[in-house]
């Protein structure tokens, strides 16, 4: 492939991407209203279409309708700049998760990854990383205190949890011996999943996942009692759209992630010896990686309707008395399986 | 013109700006972001030089981390006092004294010292010696020692700062 056909490849699989990514948080939003209804025994959303399918965009139109309010005290620029940062980090991360075997298109192998990098994985902390300031900026331009306490309260808590996090992350490369998402699913091929090697990472692992992407039982930054309503108390219309979409944004990119690193990834166990031809094998891949990170969201969904918020010592605690202590004897039990076991 | 001197002026115009900007705003968290802008930039030049690793870290320690603590610290203490050295004067001739000599250093090196002659022409070697694997490999054998020394060194730092933070030990 030349330079141009690599770039046109590139649009197209950013578009899909970007397309499903949008897609997908639509419905997310309407299935943890449905779930969280049913959870309550509620009816939930029932008016708008087929059993109110078409909710979420009418909640989009309204809120794209809606004026859009700055305090006087706030910082207007930083002010704006806040939700842009969140949305940048969300879409962006999901670049160089994998979601299906390589495809044969027009007689070119084409990898459906956004961007097939050897620093992957690195990548994605780095951007993680940056999905503070966000947060932190928003608190801290609206001028008011309630916003800035939520602010800060999510750094700290998403510096706590980036620890734990990384450490987890240590275990699967040592197994993949890559950085590469790509090497790091085909580590996994058959039942050989790091969950199932390495539990005590892929708990570490998921339950930091759950403290960055600020949910409950960690959505501290957001509780409403305390702090009226955290980071984004003074955005309103598209702005506050803006983290809305960014939360769930990035439900969805830490559930592909999980199953990218934890759950074989796109990875059918023994497809490969079922004698399918490419077309084909392409296609269940890709539709059991949809069906791992739909299981994996639900769980996000169920976790938040099922455990009460943590207070924030509890989350200060777990995070760095429990948390961080069970991701590092995680290496040491990669490295066991790696010297003993010859993995 | 190559794809890479595209993407070097585009970084090195980011990074040069944003260091301007940073040194002239008045508000410090301001020129706090203005600093990470910069780091984002840089992390860009490197990645143009073929150091992958260097490229992530600078994102995930400087611009990830350290950066998080100072807005934190700008945050809280609010300060407000940087109208109070502009009026010192001598502090001012202090300043530009440094300020000479540092652009006096950077004229030597630029145009005296001529960096680049020295510069390895093996592309081929410089894109291997930026990977993970080639940096890990050389830390975990040559540089053990040096290694080792900076962990112990950051484990002492932390302990030091919790005793510092701490009030009293039950």
């Amino acid at each position: 492939m030349n330079i141009l056909q690599i770039i046109i490849f590139t649009i197209v699989k950013i578009l899909i991407v970007v397309t499903i990514i949008l897609l997908a948080v639509t419905y997310l939003v309407y299935f943890e209203r449905k779930i969280s209804a049913w959870a309550q025994n509620r009816i939930g959303p029932n008016r708008v279409g087929w059993h109110g399918a078409l909710q979420s965009f009418a909640d989009v139109l309204k809120l794209l309708l809606k004026e859009d309010i700055v305090p006087d005290a706030a910082n207007k620029p930083i002010h704006t700049l806040a939700p842009i940062i969140a949305l940048f980090v969300s879409f962006t991360t999901y670049a160089v998760i994998p979601f299906g075997p390589n495809i044969n298109v027009f007689g070119f192998s084409v990898p459906l990854v956004v961007a097939d990098v050897n620093i992957g994985i690195l990548y994605v902390l780095a951007l993680t990383s940056l999905g503070v300031y966000a947060i932190t900026l928003a608190g801290w331009s609206s001028g008011s205190k309630y916003s800035l306490l939520g602010g800060i309260r999510s750094s700290a808590q998403m510096i706590s949890y980036e620890i734990s996090m990384g450490f987890s992350i240590g275990g699967v490369l040592l197994l993949s011996q890559s950085l590469r998402p790509v090497e790091i699913v085909q580590a996994q091929s058959g039942w050989m999943w790091n969950a199932i090697l390495q539990p005590v990472g892929f708990i570490t692992f998921l339950v930091s996942a759950f403290a960055e992407t600020n949910r409950l039982p960690f959505d501290l930054p957001e509780a409403e009692p305390e702090l009226v309503g955290g980071y984004h108390t003074e955005y309103s219309s598209m702005k506050f759209a803006g983290f809305f979409l960014a939360e769930y944004a990035n439900m969805f990119i830490a559930s592909a992630l999980i199953v990218t690193l934890y759950l074989g990834g796109w990875q059918f166990p023994y497809l490969d010896h079922f004698g399918l031809s490419n077309g084909w094998f392409a296609v269940i891949s890709v539709i059991t990686f949809a069906i791992k990170v739909a299981a994996l969201l639900f769980f996000f969904i169920w976790v938040r309707w099922s455990i009460p918020r943590f207070r924030y010592d509890q989350l200060m605690n777990l995070g760095w008395k429990v948390m961080f202590p069970l991701s590092l004897l995680n290496i040491i039990w990669v490295a066991v399986l790696i010297m003993v076991f010859k993995l | 013109m190559s794809l890479q001197l595209i993407l070097f002026i585009l970084f090195g115009t980011i990074s040069a700006i944003s260091s301007v900007l940073m040194i002239t705003r008045t508000n410090a968290l301001i020129s706090a972001l203005f600093l990470i802008l910069n780091f984002a930039g840089l992390s860009g030049l490197y990645l143009t030089l073929n150091a992958q690793f260097i490229a992530v870290t600078q994102v995930i320690v400087y611009a990830g981390a350290i950066m998080v603590l100072f807005l934190f610290v700008i945050m809280l203490l609010k300060p407000e006092h940087e109208k109070y050295f502009s009026h010192q004067p001598k502090l001012k001739i202090f300043a530009f004294f440094i300020a000479f000599i540092v652009f006096i250093q950077l004229v030597f090196m630029i145009f005296v010292s001529h960096p680049s002659q020295g510069n390895n022409a093996n592309v081929a070697a410089s894109v291997k010696a930026g990977t993970i694997e080639e940096i890990g490999k050389q830390l975990y054998t040559n540089y053990v020692l040096p290694f080792e020394a900076a962990g112990y060194l950051l484990l002492a730092a932390t302990i030091g700062a919790i005793v510092l933070a701490k009030k009293k030990f039950e």
